[in-house]
């Protein structure tokens, strides 16, 4: 029903609201179909040798063109079983642990990293705080602020918070056009801002979360076209359309030089931020005034 | 051994906290964890910790500035204001005008107050939350800041020290606010390139983004007695869980007991606990420097 109901909007007038819910829909393609699809020979790894094997992150050594390249991804599954399983994409520590040891690992061998976003947010519960939640999160970032490889990463359905940036701090940063990306989730910004999470609608149209707006704000570097209606009505041509915008991407990153890359990524992140700078004697003849 | 566990009363200037305090106005406040009242000059005199239970009270970024040898403080960075980059508007709010009303109020551009200063001598950047101004939510003034600061103790080669406290990242500047967490953290790959530490000290309360970035990343990480610190929020947590979370949890000592941070220090002997810190740190350099000197001589000799 509400497939069809979203294929009919007029690509033009999509409100924030309605990209939330394709970037949700349980029948887009999710990491592991784009790895399946777009790389040969993957071989996923397990585990963060210090905890467990989250589910809810997936990663390995892949064929990706003619470069062997390091994939890591949120996995959401396409079921109720499958996300019981994987816990609806939201990580545990461990599952970023993982994350950070397959980032070491892209690091070590010199290979690219390409990362798949696709969470609704690390996972909140007692476990995952007992267990270091906020510091496994802020190792991968600190990670990939120096990581000594490129790194290329797609949103390939929700961005959610920190759970997300912790996977996707890199030197190109890519959104599919129904994608969202988010300093919370529509709901948790709701019940943060007026204690009301049935107000998401507002909160999303506020929060500017979609690939255009962001694209706008120049905090990513392209939104990349799905099919008519969503990535969930033709994933085969999601798939293959992200595909070579990854490579294009990749290709660009990989044939700059180590040094170069760590300086621009450098100045990517630095210039994020917007802000007012008074001159100095500006301020004092406010003062005064 | 004795030395290492001294006291100092006289450790922490409580001059910035009574000139804030306006004490007049009303001389007994209730403490807010035990109940007691408590004579209001007392409480400042015990740097803001209950004399009753120890509860220690939130300070203001102004009040933190006590921390720093007296005078040696030089703030920077004064000019950089918030604006309002997604034109944050909803109904019953508009982030132009909250930001005005937070700065009326606390006569602060923004949460952080960043600078030079010393401790016993050592001279440090400094960045430091103020919880009053929204909660210290992290936005692009916050992370410019801190960035700054991270940047400035690289160039001059000295200690970064940060005070934390936040309930995440400001919402109204959408994922501006969540990238402010991968900037600082960049910043930072400066300092520790210039080889010299961040020392974060947690402060309650410390929650998301800011949380999940750069302070659990530092070098050193101290937490005062009873802060509430974590990822999620405890209310959230139980909305998910549908259970009353233990006491404790998401406390300072929680997060020692779980081995994320390296110490629970009590305010009033968080001056004693950095200066000794800061001066392996310091003796660290002298040596090295001393080692330098040796060699360009050594070098300089036919």
């Amino acid at each position: 029903m509400e497939q069809h109901d979203l294929a009919t909007v007029n690509q033009e007038h999509l409100t924030a609201w309605d990209r939330v819910l394709r970037a949700r829909q349980p029948q887009r393609p999710h990491t592991l179909d784009y790895v399946f699809a777009l790389c040969e020979e993957f071989v996923e790894l397990h585990g963060d040798r210090r905890f467990g094997d989250d589910p809810a992150v997936v990663g390995g050594l892949a064929a990706f063109g003619e470069r062997t390249v390091v994939v890591i991804g949120h996995q959401k599954g396409s079921d109720t079983r499958e996300n019981m399983r994987r816990n609806f994409g939201m990580p545990h520590p461990e599952g970023y642990r993982k994350a950070l040891r397959l980032m070491r690992h892209a690091e070590k061998f010199g290979l690219p990293l390409i990362c798949f976003v696709d969470t609704p947010g690390a996972n909140p519960n007692k476990e995952s705080e007992e267990r270091g939640q906020a510091n496994a999160i802020a190792e991968c970032i600190q990670a990939m602020t120096n990581l000594r490889t490129p790194i290329v990463a797609a949103v390939i359905g929700e961005g959610g918070s920190g759970g997300a940036l912790a996977i996707s701090v890199g030197d190109r940063i890519l959104m599919q056009e129904n994608a969202i990306y988010s300093v919370a989730s529509p709901e948790a910004a709701a019940s943060i801002l007026w204690r009301d999470a049935a107000r998401a609608p507002d909160a999303a149209s506020a929060l500017k979360l979609t690939a255009q707006d962001l694209y706008a704000l120049e905090i990513i570097d392209e939104v990349v076209p799905e099919p008519p209606g969503g990535a969930h009505l033709n994933p085969q041509e999601a798939i293959t359309t992200l595909g070579e915008r990854i490579r294009a991407h990749l290709d660009e990153v990989c044939a700059v030089d180590l040094p170069t890359l760590l300086e621009r990524r450098y100045a990517k992140y630095r210039s994020m931020g917007r802000y007012q700078e008074l001159a100095d004697v500006l301020l004092r003849s406010v003062r005064r005034g | 051994m004795k030395e290492l566990f001294r006291r100092s009363r006289k450790s922490f200037s409580s001059a910035e906290i009574t000139e804030q305090a306006q004490i007049p106005d009303d001389l007994w406040v209730k403490c807010s964890a035990c109940r007691e009242i408590i004579y209001k000059k007392q409480l400042y005199d015990n740097l803001k910790v209950c004399p009753k239970c120890g509860h220690h009270m939130r300070m203001s970024a102004h009040e933190w500035l006590g921390l720093l040898d007296v005078g040696s403080f030089s703030e920077t960075d004064v000019h950089l204001l918030p604006t309002d980059p997604l034109g944050f508007v909803t109904p019953d709010e508009s982030y132009a005008i909250k930001l005005k009303k937070s700065q009326q109020r606390t006569g602060m551009a923004d949460a952080v107050v960043a600078g030079v200063g010393s401790i016993n001598g050592v001279v440090l950047a400094l960045g430091v939350g103020d919880f009053s101004f929204m909660g210290a939510s992290m936005g692009s003034v916050y992370g410019e800041k801190m960035a700054r600061a991270a940047e400035r103790a690289a160039e001059m080669g000295i200690p970064l020290l940060t005070i934390n406290t936040s309930g995440g990242a400001r919402q109204q500047e959408g994922v501006i606010a969540l990238m402010q967490m991968a900037k600082v953290t960049m910043a930072l790959n400066r300092l520790a390139a210039a080889g010299q530490p961040h020392i974060a000290v947690l402060v309650d309360p410390c929650y998301g983004g800011v949380t999940a970035s750069y302070p659990l990343v530092a070098d050193i990480i101290i937490a005062e007695p009873g802060a509430n610190i974590g990822f999620a929020g405890k209310r959230l947590i139980e909305q998910i869980i549908r259970q009353k979370l233990p006491a404790g949890f998401q406390t300072a000592e929680f997060m020692l007991e779980h081995g994320m941070i390296d110490m629970v220090v009590p305010r009033n002997e968080l001056r004693d606990v950095l200066a000794r810190l800061l001066r392996h740190y310091d003796r660290r350099r002298q040596s090295e420097r001393l080692a330098a000197s040796q060699a360009a001589y050594a070098n300089g000799r036919p």
